[in-house]
């Protein structure tokens, strides 16, 4: 069921809301969340629809907002959608004028009341999510910092803003990685001295990898340059040899290590969709991604973050010690973050 | 190659609970690839793992038949199955990267030429995908063939595992048919397999509403201050099934409806629903409070009149005519064996004295529905006038396991009007109409745990045997007195059961 209404209040959208829930039968039960989309007109169709089919997996109320021009009478359009698409109800609200500086104003009402509320910014991502007046009454704000014309840079300034709750889809889009990374360290291996993410220019999403990896590992870790598409290869420097894990097509990757054969396994690249529902499965504050984005953050000083030509960063690492190295951008090779003084060749990783 | 133990991974993180748990590299050795639960549920599942990403690279999967095929033929097999019950979207490069590491060995079980060549396709694995020694073996057969394979893992060295690697061996339900019978199997298993590495498959446990159970109780403050005989009056578990024994003739008759779910499906419900608290959710833990729970279980002394057993006769289920158990393909026309059964037991322990619990299944009955219900005693005192409450039940909590996976609680509520009339409302929570599609197949959850050795979800064999202990008597009883009461197919089973109830002054939810 859809119900057009034009130059409307919150309250005429919360009656559209329960009306159509009477209408179609159905109660209001299973709401687990609150989904606020801030987005603009031309993007909205596909923002729509990537909720949508999370809400599939996490019912919930889909609050579009979308600012139209700023000049002008103030005025809301609402679009209400029950029933259509999928479980959940979807609300499109269309500001004007004045209003715009006052979203806030029309979304509190709408909130499903005592469950979560998660913003998300499908686009370009605001420097500070959580003094946004919607992203303050969020407990979760997710932001794209490849929506916007220079992901490196707004990934920085994110991290700068960091506050509890904030994630960015560029850490989504890695668990996949990240996760074959820590099934391959949960076999038996030898001290790991250094890593290094190949990926295309100016991905977000390896800078964190990198981050992550010098983070956990303690080593240096070095992003290079490759020709894509994304991430195409992360590997881990050990005293007999590499592990490698390689993904030239985005679709396939296969995992190398010292005297073992070589194994394949499926890792694709998600959609937004599915980005979305993993946002959505937990609501409290991402720790693992806050020690990252800092991470990345304090090693990442000048404009240039890849290099074409990297090969010798794993032995530097070894032999130097990130310590000498933590402005990162001496020589060829950035590094993501410099390696803590106190245990430079991962002597984490072996206990025995 | 540093092989020590590295109980520290750097990568893992408890607060990352992004990542999730992945199986190491190992091989899944298929015994009875071409069982309908092969298809409908292993290969499947095996699928969707790999899809969720869940599967380690490398990872292997060995068939075993007596099919003159080649690895092709299987992994034919394996596409169908995927493709016609797979959860998850079907792509073709995770089917790709699967398929390469399915493979087929033809053979009898008792040829052991068949089991060499299976060692020795294992081993060329272990070299050619890295699955570094480790095997599960699954054997999807009938129980009376397990001595012959284990014995067949055994002379062939395949239950040997080499340092550093392990072997596991899955067996699903029937544990046995009788307590005796149990312990055979069981003594069959250990002389190869140690207790550690054999996970029992009740596929139950595997889903989640029934983990639910337990996080229902245990992670709320709402529920478990009245779970007890102090506001409980009875707990009614049902595992209802409309459909008949289809082609299982050869299995099922002899064995009847008791010893195929209540032994196993119900008793662990009931196990779970009545538990203490475990001190954690380790294995052990887990386990030890429902051995406990078990072992109080205590059947009514007067077993005729607190038990019941039905066979279906000819009707209509849904619409469609159907046949009585007795017309059904290879069931002799002297068959006694149940479809049906209700059994009340007690559990006798200060939480539950005087709460009888009462257990039902049956087949073709009127709709398919299991679920766990507990009935609330009537309030103490009704400040109503009695014709305002006469349409007022009694409170209940319903933990619906299936279909439309959720829970719904019962109480009344005035009815609009100017009148004080209350009647029962339900209050529902649904998992299955918008959790479905991203909680997993039960067999899932439970092949990941095998592969990873996570054994929570397994029922060990001191449960098996009180389960047994439990249903022995009753299956005794039966064998002397009487003979099942016919019900109509498609109907709520036989009148006997609702007299059974009606005795104590209860009876059935209507499902």
């Amino acid at each position: 069921m859809n119900i057009d209404l034009t130059n409307t209040t919150t309250r005429k959208v919360l009656d559209a809301l329960s009306a159509a829930r009477h209408r179609m039968g159905g109660p209001a039960t299973g709401k687990v969340l609150t989904l606020v989309v801030l987005t603009e007109e031309a993007s909205q169709y596909d923002a729509v629809r990537a909720s949508t089919e999370a809400a599939r997996e996490h019912p919930c109320r889909i609050i579009v907002v979308i600012g139209r021009s700023p000049h002008g009478e103030s005025r809301l359009d609402a679009e209400v959608r029950v029933g259509e698409t999928g479980p959940g109800e979807t609300v499109v609200l269309r500001l004007y004028g004045q209003l715009i500086e006052h979203a806030d104003s029309v979304v509190l009402p709408l909130l499903v009341p005592d469950t979560p509320v998660v913003a998300w910014w499908p686009g370009i991502a605001p420097d500070k999510p959580a003094e946004e007046a919607l992203g303050a009454l969020a407990q979760r704000r997710v932001t794209d910092a490849r929506g916007g014309s220079d992901p490196l840079g707004t990934l920085k300034k994110l991290a700068e803003a960091y506050e509890p709750g904030d994630t960015d889809f560029a850490w989504t889009r890695i668990t996949g990685w990240r996760t074959l990374l820590a099934a391959t360290l949960d076999q038996p291996h030898d001290d790991i001295t250094g890593a290094r993410v190949e990926a295309d220019p100016h991905n977000p999403s390896a800078a964190l990898l990198a981050a992550w990896l010098s983070d956990r590992l303690a080593v240096p870790c070095t992003v290079t340059e490759s020709h894509g598409p994304g991430i195409t290869g992360v590997r881990l420097t050990t005293t007999v040899g590499d592990i490698a894990i390689t993904r030239p097509d985005g679709r396939v990757a296969t995992l190398s290590r010292p005297e073992q054969p070589d194994r394949q396994v499926a890792l694709h690249r998600r959609p937004t969709s599915e980005l979305l529902a993993e946002e959505l499965r937990r609501l409290d504050p991402d720790e693992v991604y806050r020690d990252a984005v800092l991470r990345f953050a304090k090693g990442l000083d000048g404009p240039a973050q890849t290099t074409p030509e990297a090969e010798e960063a794993g032995g530097e690492a070894e032999a130097g010690g990130g310590a000498a190295k933590g402005g990162g951008a001496a020589g060829k090779t950035t590094e993501a973050a410099a390696a803590p003084a106190k245990a430079p060749r991962g002597g984490r990783g072996k206990k025995s | 190659m540093n092989t020590g133990p590295q109980p520290l991974n750097p990568l893992r993180d408890p607060r990352d609970k992004r990542l999730p748990r992945v199986a190491g590299p190992c091989v899944l050795v298929l015994f009875g690839v071409t069982g309908d639960l092969s298809r409908k549920k292993l290969l499947p599942a095996i699928y969707d793992l790999a899809n969720r990403g869940l599967l380690p690279p490398g990872f292997s999967l060995v068939g075993f038949a007596r099919r003159d095929w080649e690895h092709q033929d299987f992994r034919q097999l394996a596409h169908d199955a995927v493709k016609e019950h797979a959860r998850t979207p079907f792509r073709e490069d995770v089917w790709n990267q699967l398929a390469e590491g399915i493979h087929f060995v033809p053979g009898t079980f008792d040829d052991p030429g068949a089991f060499e060549a299976l060692a020795m396709a294992v081993k060329e694995l272990d070299e050619q995908r890295g699955t570094g020694g480790n095997y599960a073996f699954y054997l999807s057969i009938p129980p009376k063939f397990f001595q012959e394979v284990v014995q067949q893992l055994q002379a062939s060295g395949l239950s040997q595992p080499s340092e550093g690697s392990w072997r596991r061996v899955v067996i699903e339900k029937p544990f046995g048919h009788d307590l005796a019978s149990a312990q055979e199997l069981n003594a069959i298993l250990h002389e190869v397999f140690p207790e550690e590495s054999i996970f029992r498959i009740d596929h139950y446990l595997g889903k989640e509403t029934v983990q639910n159970i337990l996080a229902l109780r245990f992670a709320n403050n709402l529920f478990e201050p009245i779970w007890n005989r102090s506001y409980v009056d009875h707990v009614q578990i049902t595992m209802a099934e409309d459909i008949g024994i289809g082609g299982r003739a050869g299995y099922f008759d002899g064995v009847g409806t008791a010893r195929d779910v209540i032994q196993n499906h119900l008793l662990q419900l009931l196990a779970l629903t009545a538990m203490e608290e475990p001190v954690s959710f380790a294995a052990e833990s887990v386990r030890a409070e429902k051995a406990k729970v078990l072992s109080a279980v205590r059947l009514p002394k007067d077993l005729g009149a607190n038990t019941v057993r039905g066979q279906y006769s000819a009707g209509w289920q849904g619409g469609v005519k159907v046949r009585g158990y007795h017309e059904e393909e290879g069931i002799p026309p002297n068959s006694r064996t149940d479809t049906y059964a209700a059994v009340r037991v007690d559990v006798d322990t200060r939480r539950w004295a005087g709460v009888p619990f009462y257990l039902r299944t049956g087949k073709r009955l009127a709709r398919r529905a299991t679920e766990v219900a507990l009935v609330f005693q009537r309030a103490p005192h009704l400040p109503f006038a009695a014709t305002d409450t006469e349409e007022l039940g009694q409170n209940a909590l319903v933990i619906r396991v299936q279909p439309d996976e959720g829970v719904t609680m019962r109480f009344g509520s005035k009815v609009p009007g100017t009148s004080m009339e209350v009647r029962d409302v339900n209050m529902d929570f649904d998992y299955g109409e918008s959790f479905t599609e991203s909680s997993p197949e039960a067999y899932e959850r439970l092949l990941l745990d095998v592969l990873i050795g996570d054994p929570p979800l397994f029922p060990r064999q001191e449960e098996v045997e009180l389960s047994w202990e439990i249903l022995d008597p009753i299956e005794e009883y039966w064998d002397k007195h009487g003979k099942p009461e016919l019900y109509k197919a498609g109907s709520w089973g036989p009148k006997a059961a609702d007299e059974m109830m009606a005795r104590d002054g209860r009876a059935w939810r209507r499902l």
